[in-house]
C-alpha cells in the first residue's frame, strides 16, 4: 500500500477465513492476490486525461438546453402563471407547467408527495414551477425569468418542533408529522445514582458533490425516452420518473453517466422528470445541467437536528439508562426522512451496551428545503449528541472518557436497544483501543518533538510553525492564546437497507473468448465500485480481462449506491455469477476432455487439472462457446421496528473511532485541525488504497459538519448557496489523517467478510473534532458545526 | 429581446493546445469554459462551480492558472489556451496523470482536470515545495470526495521522481 509520509496504517491480521456466499469445495480465496490488492480503478485514466463523460458532458446533435424555473417563496400560494412572454422569446421551444405533467402529478422514494411542478401552493424556496426547453442555456434562463407566477406569500412553518403542535396548520395534506418513534427498552423507569443531562443540535448540511445535476434525454420517436443521468439508483429513479410520464418503466429507458460524487443527495428524483418532459414535448434531445446555486437548491440535504438526552450509570461508569428526545426537520417534502429517523432511533445510545432505553424521536415537515440522505444519515446527527453525553458522563464520574467508553462498548452477542442481538462482529472495543493508542501528532503546542520527528502533519520550522496556527499567518490574535485540546469519538452504523426493505441486487457475469463481463446497474459515483467488481470476477475466475460494462436498466435493479451496500450487495451478486460460471466452464471443459470437474480449476486464464494433465487456455478451451450467468442477491431478512421500536431491523452494523487534535484561537474561535486518528471495522479489506480514500474522504466531510458547513437559514430563505459562501474543507483544511487500525474480522454472510466502509468515517469523525474543541476551550459547544462566535464570545 | 441576443452574437478564433478552433455565432458573455465544453468538443475542464470557487475548471492562459469559467472567452483570442486534454499526448499520461491514477487520488474525478492542470503549474513554478505549499497552493480546487490524502501523496511523488528522489 503506498501512503503519504505521516500516514501509517497497521492492518490486524484477519481473525478466520472468509465467509463465502457459495460454498464450493473448490473455493480458495486470495488464490489470485485479486482481493486485498490496491488495484488501479479501471476509470482513472479516462478522469485524469479529461476523457471521462460526466452527465454534464453528454453532447447530442439539435439538443435544446432545459432551465427550470423555482419559487422564491418558502410558503405561497400560486394565484396565476402566465407563460406567454417566455414563449415568445427567440429561441424557446416550450414552456412546461403542472398542467402539462400527463402521468402522477407527484413524486418521491418513499411518499409520493412531491409535485413534479408546484401547480397551487409553494412549500419550499426552490421549490419547480416551470420548465423551459431553448436553443441556448442563456435564452432559457432568460426564458424562465419571463414566466410570470403571481404569489400570494404565505407565513412560512420554519421551526420544527411548531410542527408538532397539533394547532400548527398542516403544510401539506398528508400532516406535519412524517414519523414519529416511541422507542421503549428494558424497564424505562430504573433509576441511577449518576446521571447527565444536555441538549444538542445538528445544523443542516450540503453534500456538496463536485459535479452538478446533469443530464440528457433523448426522445425515442416512439413515445419513449432514453435519459442519460447522474443517480445513485437507476431503477427506483426509472419507476418514478415513468410514473409521472404516464409510460411504462420499458418506455424510459435509464443510463449511468459519470457521476460526480452522490453522497445521498442523488438518491432523489431531481431533473429526472423534468429533463424527459421537455425532450417528449419538443421531439428532441434536452439537456440540462444545474448551476451551483441551483444545485444547492435542487437535491436534499442533512436534516438538522435537535436532541435532548439523559444517560444515568451506576458509580462505576456501567450504563443504566439512556433517555433521549430527537426532532429532525424534515423539510418540505418526505424524501427518505422515515428512514433518516429510524436510523436516528435506532442508533441513539451509541456502540454501548445500554439495558433501559426510552427514545421519543420525530421528523416532521416545514416549509425549510426537503432534507434526505446524506452519508451516514440518521446516525451522523444522534452520535454528536450521545457522544458529547459520554464525555460528560466520564467528568461527572471522574473516569478517564476512554475508560469509560470501553466499559460500556458493545460486542458480538449484545443487544442493541432495539432488543436485536449482533450476530455478525462488533469490535468496538478493538476500534476505540486502536485510534487512542495512535501516537500524537507533532509538533505540540509545548514545542515538544515527537518521534516520528515532526513529519506528520504540517512541517516544522518557524514560518509553517505560524502558518498551521488556526486561521494561517498573520490571523491569530495571540499565538501565545492558541490552545490544544484532543477529543475521542466512536460511532456506528446499520449497512444495507433496513426494517424489511430487503432489496436485492441484480448482476450478470458473462465470458467470451477470455474477456469477463460483469454486467450490473449499479451506480459507480466515484467510490470505487468498478475496481471491486473487477477485483471480484479476478478473484473468483482467475481471469485478469475483466471489464465492467456501463450501467442502465437493461438489467434487474442493483438497489441503491447507498447505506454502504454495494460492495455486499452487488458485489454478492457478482461473486456468485462468477462462481457459476466458472463452475459451467469447468464441467464443460471436463466433459470434452472426458474428465472431472471436481479436479479442475481456472487459473491464470487457464483451465488446469490438478495432477497436471490439463493446462488449457481458456480461449482454446472454449472457442466460440459464451458462458453466461445472471444472479439476484438477497441480505438476510430484516423486520419492520415493533410500536416500541423493537425487532430486528437490521442485517450488519459497522463501526469506527475518530480521535481528533486540534487548535483553537481562543480570541477569534478559529479551529485548526491538526490531525485525525482513526480505527474502523472493516470486516475485510478489499482494496486497501480506496479503503484509505474511503476513511479520508468521509473524516473530510465530518470535518466539515464540525467547523465549517452549514446552510444558513432565514425564514426558510437559503442564505449561502453558493461555494463563496457555504465553505467545505480544502486542501489547507484538511489535516493528515492517522488511520490507526483497519480492523479486519470477516462478517459472516458478507462477500469475502468485507462490510462496507464509506459511512462510519463521517459519523463518529464530526463529534471527535467537538469534544477536542470542547478540550480546549473548556466550553460546552452543544452545537455543531462550532462557528467562531461559539468560542470566542463564549457560547453555542 | 430577440433581437438583443442576436446582435451579440460574435465569431472568433482560439488557440486550444495548439490547434486553431473557429467559434461562430457566440453570444458575447460566453464563457472560456462554457465555449471550450459546448463549442469546440473540449469537455475536460469542468464546471463545479461556474462562479470561481471550486477550481475544476482550470486551465492555463499564455502560461498562467485561471479558473476559465471567469475568463469571458472573447478576451481569450489571440493566447496559447492549454487545457487538461493538452498536457499528454493521445494515448499518454503526464507524469501527474499518472501519479494521480496510482496514488488513489482519483474517485469521482470532477475535480480531477483541474487539479492536475493546477499541479502542472505549481510543480512547473516550484519544483521543491514544502507539504504547506502545495496545500496552499492547489487549496483552490476543491475535491469532495478524497480528504485531499492521496492527492497530496500523487503530487509528492511527481515532486520526488522529479527530482530524481524515486526511479
Ligand atoms: S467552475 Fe470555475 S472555479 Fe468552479
Ligand atoms: S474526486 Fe470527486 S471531487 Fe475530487
Amino acid at each position: 500500500m503506498t501512503l503519504a509520509p505521516g500516514t501509517t496504517s497497521t492492518r490486524s491480521a484477519p481473525a478466520g477465513t472468509a465467509a463465502p456466499s457459495a460454498p464450493s469445495t473448490l473455493d480458495r480465496p486470495g488464490m489470485t492476490g485479486a482481493i486485498g490488492s490496491s488495484r488501479r480503478r479501471p476509470d482513472g485514466v479516462p478522469k485524469v486525461r479529461g476523457e471521462f463523460a460526466f452527465s454534464s458532458d453528454l453532447f447530442a446533435e439539435g439538443a435544446l438546453w432545459g432551465q427550470v424555473l423555482r419559487s422564491p417563496h418558502p410558503a405561497a400560494r400560486i394565484l396565476g402563471i402566465d407563460s406567454t412572454r417566455a414563449r415568445d422569446l427567440a429561441g424557446v421551444h416550450t414552456v412546461l407547467l403542472a398542467a402539462d405533467v400527463p402521468g402522477s402529478p407527484t413524486y418521491g422514494l418513499d411518499r409520493k408527495d412531491q409535485p413534479v411542478f408546484a401547480s397551487d401552493v409553494v412549500r419550499y424556496t426552490g421549490e419547480p414551477v416551470a420548465a423551459v426547453a431553448a436553443d441556448h442555456p442563456e435564452i432559457a434562463r432568460r426564458a424562465a425569468a419571463l414566466v410570470e407566477v403571481r404569489y400570494a406569500p404565505l407565513e412560512p412553518l420554519v421551526d420544527p418542533a411548531k410542527a408538532l403542535e397539533p394547532a400548527t396548520p398542516p403544510v401539506h395534506p398528508d400532516g406535519n408529522v412524517f414519523r414519529h418513534i416511541s422507542l421503549v427498552h428494558g424497564d424505562v423507569g430504573t433509576e441511577a445514582p449518576v446521571a447527565v443531562e444536555g441538549s444538542y443540535e445538528v445544523g443542516m448540511q450540503d453534500q456538496a458533490f463536485m459535479g452538478p445535476e446533469s443530464g440528457l434525454a433523448i426522445p425515442d420517436g416512439a413515445g419513449g425516452v432514453d435519459l442519460y443521468v447522474s443517480t445513485q439508483w437507476l431503477h427506483v429513479d426509472q419507476e418514478q420518473v415513468a410514473a409521472c410520464l404516464g409510460l411504462e418503466p420499458t418506455e424510459v429507458r435509464l443510463h449511468l453517466s459519470g457521476v460526480g460524487g452522490a453522497f445521498g443527495a442523488r438518491e432523489d428524483v431531481s431533473l429526472q422528470v423534468h429533463i424527459c418532459l421537455l425532450a417528449l414535448a419538443t421531439g428532441r434531445p434536452v439537456k440540462i445541467v444545474y448551476s451551483r446555486e441551483e444545485s444547492f437548491f435542487g437535491h436534499v440535504h442533512r436534516h438538522p437536528a435537535r436532541m435532548w438526552y439523559r444517560h444515568s450509570a451506576d458509580r462505576d461508569g456501567r450504563l443504566v439508562k439512556v433517555e433521549a428526545r430527537i426532532l429532525l426537520d424534515g423539510g418540505a417534502y418526505a424524501s427518505s426522512s422515515t428512514a433518516v429517523l429510524s436510523n436516528a432511533a435506532c442508533f441513539a445510545a451509541g456502540p454501548y451496551k445500554v439495558p433501559n432505553a426510552h427514545v421519543e424521536a420525530d421528523v416532521v415537515r416545514t416549509n425549510n428545503p426537503p432534507c434526505g440522505a446524506m452519508r451516514g444519515f440518521g446516525a451522523v446527527q444522534v452520535c454528536h449528541a450521545y457522544e458529547a453525553q459520554m464525555d460528560r458522563l466520564a467528568a461527572e464520574l471522574g473516569m478517564d472518557p476512554v475508560d469509560l467508553r470501553l466499559r460500556n462498548a458493545l460486542a458480538s452477542g449484545d443487544e442493541l436497544i432495539t432488543g436485536q442481538v449482533i450476530k455478525g462482529t462488533a469490535p468496538v472495543a478493538e476500534v476505540i483501543r486502536a485510534c487512542a493508542a495512535a501516537p500524537m501528532p507533532m509538533p505540540d503546542r509545548q514545542g515538544a518533538l515527537g518521534e516520528d520527528g515532526g513529519r506528520n502533519g504540517v512541517g516544522i520550522g518557524e514560518e509553517s510553525e505560524e502558518m498551521a496556527l488556526p486561521g494561517g499567518a498573520g490571523r491569530s490574535a495571540d499565538a501565545r492564546r492558541v490552545r490544544r485540546g484532543v477529543g475521542l469519538a466512536v460511532g456506528f452504523k446499520n449497512l444495507m437497507y433496513s426494517e424489511g426493505f430487503d432489496d436485492s441486487a441484480a448482476a450478470a457475469c458473462r465470458l467470451e473468448r477470455g474477456v469477463v463481463t460483469i454486467t450490473s446497474a449499479a451506480a459507480e459515483v466515484g467510490q470505487g465500485l468498478v475496481t471491486l467488481l473487477q477485483q471480484i470476477a479476478t478473484e473468483v475466475l482467475g481471469i485478469e480481462k475483466v471489464v465492467v460494462a456501463p450501467a442502465d436498466t437493461g438489467i434487474g435493479s442493483a438497489g441503491s449506491t447507498s447505506a454502504s451496500r454495494q460492495s455486499w450487495m452487488t458485489g454478492g451478486a457478482v461473486e456468485i455469477a462468477c462462481r457459476r460460471v466458472r463452475n459451467r466452464v469447468l464441467e464443460i471443459v471436463a466433459a470434452r476432455h472426458g474428465l472431472v470437474a471436481g479436479l479442475l480449476e481456472l487459473s491464470g486464464g487457464k483451465v488446469v487439472a490438478f495432477d497436471g494433465s490439463l493446462a488449457e487456455d481458456l480461449e482454446t478451451a472454449l472457442g466460440d462457446e459464451v458462458v453466461e450467468e445472471t444472479v439476484t442477491y438477497c441480505h438476510a431478512k430484516t423486520m419492520p421496528l415493533d410500536g416500541n421500536g423493537q425487532g430486528d431491523a437490521h442485517v450488519s452494523f459497522a463501526f469506527a473511532a475518530h480521535r481528533a487534535v486540534v487548535d483553537v484561537d481562543l480570541d477569534l474561535g478559529l479551529v485548526k485541525v491538526v490531525e485525525i486518528a482513526t480505527a474502523q471495522d472493516v470486516g475485510r479489506v478489499l482494496n486497501p488504497l480506496q479503503v484509505v480514500g474511503q476513511l479520508e474522504g468521509g473524516i473530510a466531510q465530518g470535518l466539515g459538519l464540525a467547523v465549517m458547513e452549514e446552510i444558513v437559514l432565514e425564514d426558510g430563505l437559503v442564505k449561502n448557496p453558493s461555494f463563496t459562501d457555504y465553505l467545505i474543507p480544502t486542501a489547507l483544511d484538511m489535516p493528515v489523517v492517522r488511520i490507526s487500525s483497519l480492523i479486519e474480522e470477516p462478517e459472516p454472510g458478507a462477500p469475502f467478510g468485507a462490510k462496507g466502509v464509506g459511512e462510519p468515517p463521517t459519523i463518529s469523525s464530526t463529534a471527535a473534532i467537538a469534544a477536542a474543541v470542547r478540550a480546549a476551550t473548556g466550553l460546552p459547544l452543544t452545537r455543531v458545526p462550532i462557528r467562531p462566535e461559539h468560542i470566542a464570545l463564549g457560547g453555542d | 429581446m430577440t433581437g438583443a441576443i442576436a446582435s451579440a452574437e460574435l465569431s472568433y478564433e482560439l488557440v486550444v493546445n495548439g490547434r486553431h478552433h473557429d467559434v461562430n455565432g457566440a453570444l458575447a458573455g460566453e464563457s472560456l469554459l462554457y465555449v471550450l465544453r459546448n463549442r469546440l468538443g473540449l469537455p475536460g475542464s469542468k464546471n463545479a462551480c461556474e462562479q470561481g470557487e471550486c477550481g475544476s475548471c482550470s486551465v492555463l492562459v499564455d502560461g498562467v492558472l485561471v479558473c476559465a469559467c471567469l475568463v469571458l472567452a472573447a478576451t481569450a483570442v489571440g493566447r496559447e489556451i492549454v487545457t487538461v486534454e493538452g498536457l499528454a499526448g493521445p494515448g499518454e499520461l503526464s507524469d501527474v496523470q499518472e501519479a494521480f491514477v496510482e496514488n488513489g487520488a482519483v474517485q469521482c474525478g470532477f475535480c480531477t482536470p483541474g487539479l492536475v492542470v493546477a499541479v502542472h503549474d505549481l510543480l512547473g513554478r516550484l519544483p521543491d515545495p514544502s507539504e504547506l505549499e502545495i496545500r496552499e497552493a492547489i487549496s483552490g480546487n476543491l475535491c469532495r470526495c478524497t480528504g485531499y490524502g492521496r492527492i497530496l501523496a500523487a503530487i509528492d511523488e511527481v515532486r520526488r521522481r522529479r527530482l530524481g528522489e524515486l526511479p
